[in-house]
């Protein structure tokens, strides 16, 4: 067992932070403010190949793997969440949909633009009233010649806000429930498409997420990823993958967080010393590092996995529940130790305790991920 | 057109120390970057590139480790890249340095040489032009703005107070200033196939024939550092304030006489 990197996902890691420190770094505290994302920063990230990571080269993607997309989830995360989910819905949801279960001919339309760069994705599943039980849908995409007419409304669509590709879900029969739920591409400009504004959030407040309505959006069939009712199986398989794009994503948060403590314990100075020499700031600090390291192993396990083809589901559940966990403990205790300056708008600690928050809630609650984790230890 | 740009791995040094015993840079731990205006070169390079066509060959010299270096310049684009690497090349000066890479060069073939104006470790901006001098081939330094046009460059060449543009005919070299071009990143993309690459190694061997042993290396190297040391931080010195203009003139008089400088 090797615990290193190879040279190549080393400077991988190097671009990522670089990158992140120079370009997202900057930006991070006033997209926070106006609730908006750069769209000259998501270019860039377009240009240098942040969204196409671990896809062929054959399809425009880089031809790297799942291992180095979670060095660039933690490393733009640890400068600004929002920059992460914005990568990881597109590629761990939108883009896997497609990959894994498009035909050739959807391949070379939809998912070359969206991972050489040119456009963006985004993954339709959550209902306003059905979000853990997915089962609950009401969406209904109706047979009508060669096309697909879909009715229904999905909510928190990440990314819809300026995603040009929508793969979205909908029950073919609603009756049969899941069982007739199938996966479709949805082009931005379909009529009978609308997306709202963004939803007021509590954090990853630059991200775009609104609620998207379909009324009649007419598609044709060859737009169906998969057949007909393999929707639910699509969604959940993409969901897996994305789990290890969101345990990065706590990961960079936590590790952001931290090293914003370290560089304030050590200069900030009561009772006559930096605070960084008391032990109490250095065991909080010694905890927390260990914390985030360990879980930053489990996701890198799951990612490895899945580049070996393995079965990651359960690796990737267990390691979003604990850095989705190890994040919101983290960015508190660095706000504590930041004390009132952390409390403020000035340090970007306060951001990131808030911009935690969801890591525990999207892409599966921390309960849900349970229910996974339980599942495959044949307690029943 | 094949441009070839000459780059240098060195320290980081917003980040490096000086051992205080030994008065040498502390290398351990310390990250090694391309050198600024190595970059800015490579930048351009590759901007001539995609306007007239042509490959960007990019070449370094130094240990095993400044590979990746090269992989880095080949991740923003360049299309080979070679290490010149040897023990016989180790402790070489400027001079040393320029016999070698130019003995590498005419190995490899060039229209225009890039190099930047000076490496942030030993800041001596000599290598380019000695480099220059070596292939016998005219030089442009400072340059601060390159276009191609047919078989010359037009170079925009930064003086202290003026500019001079200057046509040049190819085969020439010019040294870059980091304000030449801001460097791209890298792409994801780009380091898959970097490492997916062959570095072509130069070793002495391979430039034998074309290389005077006794003007490489540590022995060939007419500049030797004989000693270093850190300098003494100034002091701030003493502020005369409140004087009137024939005040003014009679406290530096006395300071002046008093410090028999006068």
């Amino acid at each position: 067992m090797d615990f290193t990197l190879s040279k190549s996902h080393l400077l991988q890691q190097e671009l990522f932070r670089r990158f992140a420190e120079n370009e997202i770094r900057p930006l991070a505290r006033e997209m926070d403010e106006t609730e908006q994302y750069n769209m000259e920063l998501l270019a860039k990230l377009q240009r240098y190949g942040f969204f196409g990571i671990p896809y062929e080269k054959e399809y425009g993607g880089a031809g790297s793997d799942t291992l180095a997309y979670t060095l660039c989830m933690e490393e733009v995360s640890k400068q600004d969440a929002s920059t992460g989910i914005t990568i990881s819905v597109h590629t761990s949801l939108c883009c896997s949909c497609i990959h894994d279960f498009g035909t050739e001919e959807q391949k070379r339309k939809y998912l070359t633009p969206l991972i050489n760069g040119s456009k963006i994705g985004c993954y339709g599943l959550t209902e306003p009233n059905a979000g853990s039980d997915a089962a609950g849908q009401q969406t209904v995409a109706v047979r009508d010649g060669d096309d697909y007419v879909i009715t229904g409304s999905k909510v928190f669509t990440t990314n819809s806000g300026f995603a040009d590709t929508f793969v979205m879900f909908a029950l073919t029969d609603r009756a049969l429930g899941t069982k007739s739920m199938t996966a479709f591409i949805v082009e931005r400009d379909t009529p009978g498409l609308t997306v709202s504004a963004d939803i007021p959030r509590m954090g990853i407040r630059a991200a775009s997420n609104c609620v998207v309505t379909y009324d009649h959006v007419r598609v044709p069939a060859s737009n169906m990823l998969g057949k007909e009712g393999q929707g639910f199986k699509i969604a959940m398989k993409a969901l897996d993958g994305g789990r290890i794009g969101i345990a990065a994503q706590s990961v960079g948060i936590a590790q952001g967080a931290l090293n914003e403590a370290v560089k304030y314990v050590k200069e900030r100075k009561q009772f006559g010393r930096p605070i960084a020499a008391f032990q109490n700031t250095q065991f909080k600090l010694a905890e927390m590092q260990t914390k985030i390291d360990a879980a930053r192993l489990m996701t890198w396990r799951a990612a490895v996995a899945k580049d070996n083809h393995e079965n990651y589901s359960v690796y990737a559940a267990m390691a979003k529940l604990t850095a989705s966990e190890v994040a919101n403990e983290v960015t508190r205790g660095c706000v504590q130790l930041l004390g009132g300056y952390g409390f403020t708008r000035e340090y970007p600690v306060e951001r990131m305790m808030r911009d935690a928050k969801i890591t525990e809630i999207y892409e599966g609650t921390s309960e849900v991920m349970k229910i996974v984790i339980s599942g495959s230890m044949k307690l029943k | 057109m094949k441009i070839v740009v000459c780059i240098k791995q060195v320290p980081d040094t917003a980040e490096v120390k000086l051992d205080p015993k030994t008065n040498t840079l502390i290398r351990d731990g310390v990250p090694s970057i391309i050198n600024h205006d190595d970059k800015s070169g490579l930048e351009i390079a590759l901007r001539l590139r995609d306007q007239v066509g042509g490959t960007v060959t990019v070449v370094c010299m130094g240990p095993p480790q400044a590979d990746v270096a090269l992989r880095e310049a080949l991740a923003m684009g360049c299309d080979k890249a070679v290490l010149v690497s040897g023990r016989e090349f180790g402790g070489s000066d400027t001079y040393a340095t320029a016999t070698i890479l130019g003995a590498a060069l005419r190995k490899i073939g060039y229209d225009l040489v890039i190099t930047g104006r000076q490496a942030i470790d030993g800041d001596t901006a000599q290598v380019g032009p000695q480099i220059a001098e070596q292939l016998g081939i005219p030089q442009v330094s400072y340059a601060e703005e390159v276009q191609i046009q047919g078989d010359h460059v037009i170079v925009k060449r930064q003086f202290e107070d003026q500019y001079h543009i200057l046509k040049v005919q190819l085969p020439c070299l010019i040294t870059a200033l980091s304000e030449l071009a801001e460097p791209r990143y890298m792409s994801v993309g780009g380091i898959v196939d970097a490492y997916e690459q062959e570095v072509q190694v130069l070793g002495f061997d391979d430039l034998k024939d074309g290389l005077n042993p006794e003007w490489i290396g540590l022995s060939g190297s007419p500049t030797n550092v004989r000693q270093s040391f850190t300098k003494q931080p100034k002091t701030g010195g003493e502020v005369l304030s409140g004087l009137s203009a024939d005040e003014a003139v009679e406290a530096i008089m006395a300071k002046l006489i008093q410090r028999h400088i006068i």
